[in-house]
């Protein structure tokens, strides 16, 4: 499948029940950009990229990355990106540099290479000192930090980071922010990522699109946005397009099989 | 095969370091042995049933790999709840090998915890009738380890959290285990308890236990062998038809 895009969605359809989550998507992401994807708490946002990220199918329509088709050429678009998930999702029990080795095999990352590799990613992030340290030990700034330097092990044209600043200082968002601008541009590493915190998309995102309610309702530079909009700051820019209002999550989270799930997620959160 | 490699590795690095787990987990088969064995063992004999001790051994073995299998299950849920199947499952590698690691982990972990039992109760006293018969006996141990540890996989990824798996525990695994033949004979048994226990797939794992380690059982022993493979076939099917429906 030809895409001159990294990431492209197109015409994506995700219906859980009666309930669309997703609405007739349509986006492309240029190789190399580094792209937020905004919208309020149960907009499609979580649904779009565990869709990208092969978690989820979708109902209609087609994702493709680098070309490949998400659910048709499974193997190849997994192994085109990396992803640092929302919720951490490493292995406690396990070192650092253990986790970093079970990701390079399962991804079949060739053996000779594998201790050069892990040394210079954990390296990047400061984290090679505490290499044998279990990760139970390790901070949340430093399991992210870490999960960064996994996903990109095995050299992964695409990066996915689903809210990686969530819960950080103001010092470690600023280093792992500084990371992904190095990575886009000496590696020429297409960025997709999500976040709450709309001075960082302002600052660091090169293109931003915005979903509500399962659709795009808009995209674009941070200047376009505004002006579109008549605002100042993308903040007022994405206010005026998405609303003043709270949301509820109800949309994000359920699905058929897991209702049960979903329920108590929400009860937790 | 890498890939299986690195997830039974895993596996079995996080047994070896959470030592709480180990002993836990053998901690309560060897005092069902100890205190059944010794707190039963002279009324079993005056009944005219023979040694208690060698009877239960099989019984416990069976527990063992029971719980050890269902309780590994609860590290799927683990590993759902604390995000790293996400880790797992968005790797270039089919779900089935994922399980299939996954679960040789498992088994392998049940069939050390059985072995530790079975010398622990050598060593209060236990005498395998014929010790030629025994590694007859360790592969019906693999084949009822790798049974429950997909047994427990299936389960776990059908359920959301772990007061589900607790209900599970309580309205199928113990009754399971107590209506089966593991702790007594069935030859004097009221009928409603007999006729429970033979259909209850566990009952013919303790009685193939029982002609390889002691001699003589309820059923026959190809009976017994036929009813094993069944029932592997079917829980290795039943984890991995449960395992693909995993959303996360």
């Amino acid at each position: 499948m030809s895409s001159k895009y990294a990431v492209e969605a197109r015409d994506v359809v995700k219906t859980f029940g009666d309930i669309k989550a997703v609405d007739h998507v349509n986006f492309g992401v240029m190789p190399g950009e580094i792209f937020a994807f905004l919208g309020p708490n149960g907009a499609g946002k979580s649904t779009t990229i565990k869709m990208l990220t092969t978690m989820l199918r979708p109902t209609s329509g087609q994702l493709l990355l680098n070309g490949h088709d998400v659910t048709k050429d499974q193997a190849s678009a997994r192994k085109s990106f990396g992803i640092v998930f929302q919720d951490p999702a490493l292995e406690e029990e396990l070192t650092a540099y253990e986790n970093m080795l079970f990701h390079c095999v399962l991804y079949g990352v060739p053996k000779a290479g594998h201790k050069k590799r892990i040394e210079d990613l954990m390296k990047l992030v400061d984290l090679w000192e505490r290499r044998d340290s279990l990760v139970r030990t390790f901070s949340g700034g430093m399991r992210r930090r870490l999960e960064i330097a996994r996903g990109l092990l095995h050299h992964p044209k695409i990066l996915f980071l689903d809210e990686p600043t969530l819960g950080l200082d103001t010092q470690t968002r600023n280093v792992l922010w500084d990371y992904v601008r190095k990575l886009s541009k000496n590696e020429g590493m297409t960025i997709f990522f999500t976040t709450h915190y709309l001075d960082e998309a302002e600052q660091i995102a090169e293109r931003i699109a915005i979903i509500d309610h399962g659709k795009i309702v808009a995209e674009g530079t941070t200047k376009q946005l505004t002006e579109k909009t008549k605002t100042k700051t993308l903040e007022q820019a994405y206010l005026k397009l998405t609303g003043e209002g709270i949301r509820d999550e109800v949309s994000e989270d359920f699905s058929g099989l897991n209702v049960r799930g979903a329920l108590l997620n929400r009860r937790l959160r | 095969m890498n890939a299986i490699y690195i997830l039974w590795w895993r596996q079995m690095k996080r047994y070896l370091r959470t030592r709480s787990r180990i002993f836990g987990s053998i901690g309560q088969p060897i005092l069902f042995l100890l205190a059944l064995g010794y707190g039963l063992g002279a009324v079993f004999e005056r009944a005219g049933q023979g040694d208690y001790l060698q009877f239960l051994v099989p019984g416990i073995i069976l527990q063992t790999l029971l719980f050890s299998g269902v309780f590994w299950g609860i590290q799927i849920l683990f590993d759902k709840r604390f995000g790293f199947l996400k880790e797992m499952l968005v790797a270039p590698v089919p779900r089935v090998k994922v399980l299939l690691g996954n679960a040789l982990g498992g088994t392998t972990i049940s069939i050390i915890q059985a072995l530790v039992v079975f010398i622990v109760a050598v060593a209060f006293g236990f005498r395998p009738q014929n010790w030629v018969l025994l590694p007859l006996a360790l592969l019906i141990v693999m084949a009822l380890a790798l049974t429950l540890a997909s047994f427990g996989a299936g389960l776990a990824s059908m359920v959301e959290d772990f007061q589900g798996f607790q209900a599970i525990n309580n309205f199928l695994i113990f009754p399971l285990f107590f209506l089966s033949s593991a702790l007594y004979p069935l030859t004097n048994v009221p009928d409603v308890l007999r006729i429970l226990a033979s259909i209850n797939p566990l009952s013919y794992g303790v009685d193939a236990l029982r002609h390889t380690m002691i001699g003589g059982g309820h059923f026959s022993l190809p009976t017994d062998l036929i009813v094993i493979a069944a029932v592997l076939v079917i829980c290795v099917f039943f984890a991995v038809n449960r395992f693909n429906r995993i959303q996360v």
